[in-house]
Parts: structure tokens; sequence; C-alpha cells
């Protein structure tokens, strides 16, 4: 009994330390891998970076916190999943209402999915590591079993029906197209996390866990999106642009030498766009003279380019197979409310 | 002591020689799009991509972002990346990265512009061919060859085809040139626009719309376009009707003309042959546009026009009321025409020249005051612009 005792005791402490064991090892699977985002190399799989718990229900691992954005990028319609993830320790820096400045060894992390329910297929995951020379973009592929993604690095197209129903091809980009979007002077930035395109309550929460330097006060903000007949179209309109045109169409991005900046601090009216003739728009004009018409949307380039879904006419030029309704219809809403 | 800056030089040496550069070589057939993107992206500086010989069948556009790297064809015509199924992007093939040099190999039927290179100094042109395979088209691609905001660009021996704006097009760029090459079928053969420094020489312009332009624009990130060299080039029967989508500035240029000079500051025509354009063989105009652009000079300034051969222009003139000024003048304008605008407009070629009399750009025709004029002034102008030259290591890769 005695003894018995003793080796009960034995027992279960052994089988404690075993425990404690087992734990530590799962608390480090439970770990991003530092190492797969700051290392020079291309990960293979987007599992070796440990980003997701669960990654078919794409639950966050430790450290990797989710965000939305007040007026998002359109994608086909696609639903996406945001994540941001810095290393233990660390935080963010506000930068007035521009982008957060996240510290080496962070990550952006993006899911785009289709479907609802039991029928999300993810489709792709696009990252963003911060790494000791800069930020680079990288986009993953997911597997038909939904349990990893693999590096595409040359892109991909694959079928997909659009929640508006259409049958697309959707495009994956390739790294070099990552960084078409997210160029500017050469280097990639980002384009999402901007303060003014985040919400208060997120911000200060992001700052009250101490993963924030501060929270900081803005004067104004981009409009949700999804409230957008409640609020000021001017301000819905440029909300949108700024999101959907202005990584490209802004001095020292991919766009800049058409003069068109889309910027929401932009505030001169023929930069963007008001009866300014097009540069280098090709057949891409329509045969209009203007990217807008003051109180005529039907004459404005922008709006026909926004319209199209042929290469070589539709804007944007990556990432879009289908034309975002909404989206037009706030741009000619806001272009035939202004004073011819 | 000298060891050791006998170390630091062979270090220097081995950091300003890529390292053991590599060659990738990629087929035609099957996955074409993957396999050339994937070598384009994971090429490393001083490597040569090959692409062997035949159609590759391409579902979106191409991109380039590696400095220092080779793509090299078999030839125009024998290895061709056949854009006429893409899906995606604004170009067939994208250039962003510096030190690049494109070789003997075509593209054809891009749903946009056909190669664009932008941000990409020093990038090389050779022996390339842009081509849209059903001819003059308004749903053409813009441009075939694009080099825009760059500085060193060299365009040698291509042959550009049926852009439903310009052939061979340079944009916002510093230190060009552009020579040995044919531009047919485009709205504009060969455009220089909104660039510092440029010689156009050595070309053939023949059944465009417009031969070669030389223009300035308002409202662009770069402007106040000078020193542009047009010398040496034949420049015959540019008389495809404008099939330019309206709105673009191209669509302006009246059917038949030889090289258009559009506001700009210091261009120099000089020594070539002109014939067979039906609204004349040069024009000089300023922008004919109203712009409220405050930093933007509207008017021609310091053009020079010499020693060209000037053979028949002007028998079917295509500008606004040039119709009844030809009907005026026994049936054919002559073959220079001057707007009226600008400063330092000199015309020392033997033919007469129609003015119309403008005192100020974007003016409406029935306030036109034509006549003939003379402007060859003492008759004593030479061309004084000096060549451009390019760096060593460009003009090297026409040599191999």
């Amino acid at each position: 009994m005695k003894q018995g005792g003793i080796s009960w005791l034995l027992g279960a402490a052994l089988a404690l330390g075993s425990a404690i064991a087992v734990q530590a090892t799962v608390l480090d699977e439970l770990k991003v891998n530092d190492q797969a985002i700051i290392e020079d190399r291309l990960p293979r799989t987007l599992g070796e970076f440990g980003f997701f718990l669960d990654p078919a229900v794409q639950t966050p691992a430790w450290g990797v916190h989710p965000y939305e954005l007040n007026t998002p990028l359109y994608s086909d319609g696609a639903e996406k999943l945001r994540f941001i993830y810095m290393p233990e320790g660390t935080k963010a820096e506000a930068n007035g209402e521009g982008l957060l400045k996240f510290p080496v060894g962070s990550a952006l992390i993006k899911t785009f999915a289709f479907g609802e329910g039991d029928k999300r297929r993810l489709i792709e995951t696009r990252v963003l590591l911060h790494r000791a020379d800069g930020w680079i973009a990288l986009p993953y592929k997911w597997n038909k079993e939904q349990t990893d993604a693999l590096l595409a690095i040359a892109g991909a197209r694959l079928p997909i029906t659009t929640p508006g129903g259409e049958e697309i091809s959707y495009r994956i980009p390739n790294k070099n197209q990552c960084k078409e979007c997210h160029g500017l002077d050469d280097e990639v930035v980002l384009l999402g996390p901007r303060a003014r395109n985040l919400s208060a309550e997120w911000l200060a929460g992001f700052a009250e866990r101490g993963w924030l330097d501060a929270a900081p006060g803005l004067a104004e903000r981009l409009p949700v999106w999804a409230d957008r007949e409640h609020t000021d179209i001017e301000a819905a309109a440029r909300a949108y642009l700024d999101v959907n045109c202005a990584h490209c169409h802004r001095p020292g991005a991919m766009a800049s030498n058409s003069g068109l900046d889309l910027r929401w601090e932009q505030t001169d009216p023929i930069a963007i766009g008001v009866l300014k003739r097009p540069v280098a728009a090709g057949r891409g004009s329509g045969g209009l003279e203007f990217s807008i018409v003051p109180g005529d949307p039907d004459n404005s380039i922008m709006v026909h380019r926004m319209n199209s879904i042929e290469s070589g006419v539709a804007m944007p030029e990556l990432g879009k197979a289908t034309v975002d309704k909404d989206g037009v219809a706030a741009v000619e809403r806001w272009i035939a409310g202004m004073d011819r | 002591m000298t060891k050791l800056n006998l170390l630091c030089a062979t270090a220097l040496i081995a950091a300003a020689m890529p390292l053991a550069a590599e060659t990738h070589t990629v087929a035609p057939g099957g996955g074409a799009q993957e396999r050339l993107q994937e070598a384009l992206i994971l090429a490393e500086p001083g490597d040569e991509i090959v692409l062997g010989a035949g159609r590759f069948e391409l579902t979106d556009g191409l991109s380039l972002d590696v400095d220092g790297v080779t793509v090299r064809g078999a030839g125009m015509d024998q290895t061709v990346l056949d854009f006429s199924n893409q899906m995606d992007a604004g170009e067939g093939l994208l250039v962003t990265s510096d030190n690049v040099v494109l070789r003997e190999f075509g593209v054809e039927d891009s749903k946009g512009d056909g190669i664009k290179s932008k941000g990409a100094d020093n990038i090389v042109y050779y022996k390339i061919r842009v081509e849209w395979t059903r001819g003059p088209h308004p749903e053409n691609g813009a441009y075939a060859i694009y080099p825009v905001e760059s500085t060193n660009v060299l365009v040698d021996t291509v042959t550009t085809i049926g852009s439903s704006d310009a052939g061979i097009y340079v944009g916002q760029s510093e230190n060009i040139i552009v020579r040995n090459s044919v531009a047919k079928y485009n709205v504009a053969g060969i455009e220089i626009e909104n660039s510092y420094g440029a010689d156009v020489y050595n070309n053939l312009a023949v059944n465009n719309t417009g031969g070669i332009l030389v223009f300035d624009l308002p409202d662009i990130p770069k402007q106040g376009g000078r020193d542009v060299r047009v010398f040496r080039n034949i420049v015959v029967d540019n008389n495809t009707p404008n099939f330019a989508p309206e709105g673009n500035i191209v669509a302006e240029v009246p059917t038949g003309m030889g090289v258009m000079v559009m506001s700009h500051y210091n261009v120099e025509v000089f020594e070539n042959v002109f014939a067979e354009n039906a609204t004349g063989n040069i024009l000089i105009v300023g922008y004919p546009n109203e712009t409220s652009d405050e930093d933007y000079n509207p008017l021609p300034v310091n053009v020079l026009i010499t020693r060209n051969i000037q053979g028949r222009a002007g028998y079917n003139p295509a500008f606004d009321g040039a119709e009844l000024l030809a009907a005026a003048m026994g049936g054919t304008i002559p073959p220079v025409t001057h707007d009226g605008n600008g400063t330092d407009i000199v015309v020392q070629d033997e033919v007469p020249v129609l003015s119309l009399g403008f005192t100020r750009p974007a003016q409406p025709f029935t306030e036109a005051r034509p006549g003939i004029v003379d402007l060859s002034g003492d008759g004593s102008r030479k061309p004084i612009l000096e060549p451009i030259v390019l760096p060593e290591a460009m003009e090297a890769v026409v040599k191999q």
C-alpha cells in the first residue's frame, strides 16, 4: 500500500513531468516560426510559418491578430481574412493617419476565400514578410484538402464562382505582380493598415494590449464601405479610389507616369482626373477625352475602365476578373453630382 | 598593407561582378506561362534567360524585376511570345529593373501594350519585334515598345507593326537612342514624348498615320521635353488612316504626316528622306487643346529643319481646313507647315513653308491667317545638339 502509494506518487510525478513536456511542445507548435519570416529564403509552404492553429478554419496562432479595413480592396467578391503578426515583445508604431510601422520580423497575412459555410474554400493566402532588408511579398495557393498552401511564385489560375454567380478564371498573382501593387519608389510597402482605414476601436484595443505605441487621434477616417449609403458620397468614392486605385495611381508607384493621383489626400482636381486628358491610355480611353467629366459619368474614362473586364482596358489591371458594380455605382454617383 | 589592398581590391571586384552568372533555358510548350514567369522571377543579376525557338502560348502578362538580366530568343521571327489568349495585365512583358537586355524575340497580339519598361534604367531593346497581326485596328494595344520614366534607353533594330498609338514610344525619359528600326502600320511610328535628350536616326517609318512625333504634353509628371535630334531617317508614305481611339493625343495626328513636332524645346530635324506623305512631310505646332497647367509651355521653341530631302507631300492634307487651303493653292499645300506658334522656328530646306498664321495655341481654324512664309533666316543654322552617348556596356550589347 505504502509502496503502492509511492509508486503512485512517482507515477503521478512522471506523468506530470511528461505532461509539462508535452505542454511545452504544444506551446512551441502554437508559436509562429520567426525564422521562416526573417531568413533569406522563400518558404515552400504556408504551414512553415505556423500562422494558424487550424489552417482550414483560419484560427490564428499566438501573436497573430485579425483586423479589418473600413474600405477594403475589391477582389472579385472574395472574402478576405486579414491578420498581423508581430514577434513576441515587439509593438507597432503609429504614424499619424498613415501606415502603422511594424518591426522587422512582422508579417501581414491575407487569405482569400470563396463560398459560404461548409462550402467555403480557401483559395490563396498572400503574405508580406518584414525582413532586415525590407518587405517581401509572396503568394501561396491552397491545396484541395485545405490542409496547407503551397508557394505559387509564378501565380496560378483556377475556376471560381463569385458570390455574384459569375464563373471566372481567378488569378493568383505572381511574386512580381505582388510588387506591382505594393511597390513604391522601388521598395515593397504595405497598403492596407493605414490608421485612417482602421476603426478607432480596433486601434485603441491594439494599443491597450501593448501591441501599438499609442492609438493616433484622427480628425477623419475613411468611411466604412458597407455603410456608404449613409455617408457622404464624395468621401465614399474617394475612399474607394484611394484603396482600389491609388496603390498604382500616385507618384512613385506603377502608374505614376499617368499623372493621375487618386490618393485620399490629393486635392488638385486635375490630378484626380477632373477634365484631365489621358497620357497613355490607348484603347482604354474608349473614345472619351477626359478621366472625369463633371456631371457626366458616362463620358468619363474612369467609369469606362472600371466597367470593363477586358485586358488592356480594365482598371485595375491586376486582380480583377469581374466588375465591382458597387464600386462603379459609388464613383458614378460622385461624378454625376459634380457641378458641370 | 599591400596584401590588404589586394584583398580589398579582390573583394571589390567580386562585389561588382555578378556571381557565377547562369543561363536558364526555357522552351515553348505546355505550362509556358508558369515556367517562363518562374525563370524571370528566380533569375539572379547577370543571368541570361534563353527562350527556345517556337511559340510560347501565354495567358497572362509576364514581368521581370531583377537587375542585370538578359532575355534572349532565337530571333524576332523564330521565338514568339504569343499573347492572343492573354487574360490579365496591361502589357505583354513588363520590366521594372535596371540593366536589362531584351533581344531577339517577338511579341504578338498582347491585349494592352507590347513590352513596357518602367523606371528601368540602362535598358536595351535589340532585334525585337512587336506586332498586332491583324494589322491596323483601334483595339490593338497602344504602344509596341514602351520605355517610360527611364534613364539611358537604347532601341536598336526593332520592328513594330500595328500599334493603335505609337510603335516605339519613349516617354518621360532621359538620354535615349532609337535607331536602325522599322515602324509600320502604327498610328505613330516613333514618338518621343516629354523626354530630355534623344537621337532618332537610321529608322524607316512607313505606312503609319504619322512617321515620327516629338511631343511635349501638359499634366504629366515630367515636362519641358527638350533636345531631340531626328536625322537620317526614311519617312515615306505615312498615309494609313488614323485608327487611334479618340481621347489620345495621337488621335489628333492628321493622316499623311511625316514628322510632327508639338510644343517642345530644341528639336533638330536633318538629313532625312521624306516622300509621299499626303498631309505633309513636317508639321510644327503648339499644343492644340486648352490647358490649365501653369507649368506647361504649349509652344514649340527652337526647332531647326535643315538638309532634308523633301519628296512629294501635301497633296491630300487632312487637318482642319486644309482641304480649303489646298483648293486655294492649286490642289497641294507645301510639304512643311507651321501653325505660327512658337519661337526660333527655322526651316532651311528649299521648299515652301505654309504658315497658318495662328497667334496662340488652341486657336480655332476660323482665325487662321494662312500664307507662304520664309523661315530660313540667314540660312546659316547648323545642328548643334550634342550626340547622345550611352554607357559603353549598353553599346557593347549590340556588337555581340
